[in-house]
């Protein structure tokens, strides 16, 4: 037996959002051809731009798992908050190469 | 809100009575598994940073040690995870409409890829010790190492130049050699390979303790389990552990300059 509620909320009263089967296996199908494509642009030379190419897939292919597999397209606001703070947290943790990229500029004598 | 993702065969959830409604209860546990995976993104994307920070210090010597990993494992472990993905949003999609059948074939797949990821790992894994690329004592590298450092790192490297002992080091014994600056450039890739990975395969370790616990509750219809949100939650941290390899897989095995 159930136990009784106050609030009376036993069903399913929420918003739930199913996303359907086909959703789910494009998304797969477009993550295997990003996959694909994050290989062969590697095998090119691109100079730096090799690097910049393979992030930007990487970003897309993240945007997917995240947005899609992890259902935050559909979750509430708080949530959408929550997970772009984690990526604000690693663009100001990635901010500390600014102490390694200006290195170079200031001289300093040797044996520093 | 589209009618047509209202699913009309969402199996029922209880309410605990410390939440209001179902949609608060179930935005809590969403929250709280998002705010564990930001540490984990702070956790993990600080060793991008090392990563980032000696590939720019050191490109050539990156850019040759990472040729040593083998691209075609480091492809199959990051289609094996990306399927693992798949099937799991799969078995949260089926707990959530209560077909438990459904739900236990997908998770049971998910843990097979789980284990066909670690079984890939252990070949490389095996392949690198043997080759003496683990970083300590043993450490060889026996493709040409160019004998002239650039002048700029000889420079930066004053003081452990080539074959002079290092400063500072005199409680070594007599026998200790400090090794080359050049050899010290690759195993500090392959240091940071195999902390990278590791961390990452200890994240599917315990990816599979997790998914495996909610087959066996769900295979024996445990209460716990009547609502889909373990699930889903499980769901959640495999995903991440997706996402961490979907960045590790080409920064580590396909990209060696910046």
């Amino acid at each position: 037996m159930e136990e009784p509620n106050h609030n009376n909320h036993e069903a399913a009263g929420g918003h739930h959002h199913v996303t359907s089967i086909g959703t789910y296996a494009a998304t797969y199908v477009a993550l295997l051809v990003l996959l694909v494509l994050t290989f062969a642009v590697s095998r090119v030379d691109l100079g730096a731009f090799n690097i910049v190419v393979a992030l930007g897939i990487s970003a897309v292919k993240t945007a997917l798992v995240v947005l899609i597999f992890m259902g935050v397209r559909h979750n509430s606001r708080l949530t959408w908050f929550w997970a772009s703070i984690g990526f604000v947290w690693l663009i100001l943790l990635f901010l500390t190469l600014g102490d390694y990229v200006t290195r170079q500029w200031v001289h300093l004598p040797l044996g520093w | 809100m589209s009618l047509e993702l209202q699913h009309p065969a969402v199996a029922p959830q209880r309410l605990s009575h410390q939440f209001e409604q179902i949609d608060q209860q179930n935005d809590s546990y969403i929250v709280g598994m998002w705010t564990f995976l930001v540490t984990e993104i702070m956790f993990f994307g600080a060793l991008f940073v090392a990563l980032t920070v000696y590939r720019s210090v050191y490109p050539d010597a990156f850019e040759q040690a990472h040729n040593a990993l083998n691209v075609w494992l480091g492809l199959t472990n990051t289609f094996i995870l990306l399927t693992s993905s798949f099937t799991a949003a799969m078995a949260v999609r089926s707990k959530m409409l209560g077909q438990r059948a459904l739900t236990l074939v997908f998770l049971g797949f998910t843990i097979l890829c789980a284990f066909g990821f670690l079984g890939v790992k252990y070949v490389e894994y095996s392949a690198e010790f043997r080759e003496h690329h683990f970083p300590g004592p043993n450490f060889q590298w026996s493709q040409t190492v160019s004998s002239a450092p650039a002048q700029g790192d000889l420079a930066a490297n004053s003081q452990v130049a080539l074959g002079a002992p290092k400063v500072g080091v005199n409680e070594f014994p007599a026998s200790y050699q400090p090794q080359q600056l050049e050899l010290h450039k690759r195993e500090l890739f392959f240091s940071l390979y195999f902390v990278m990975t590791g961390l990452h395969a200890f994240h599917v370790i315990i990816g599979i303790c997790t998914l495996s616990t909610l087959w066996l509750l769900i295979y024996f219809k445990h209460p716990v389990v009547d609502d889909y949100m373990p699930v889903e939650l499980a769901g959640l941290y495999w995903h991440f552990v997706d996402i961490v390899w979907i960045f590790l897989y080409p920064l580590v095995y396909l990209i060696g300059k910046q």
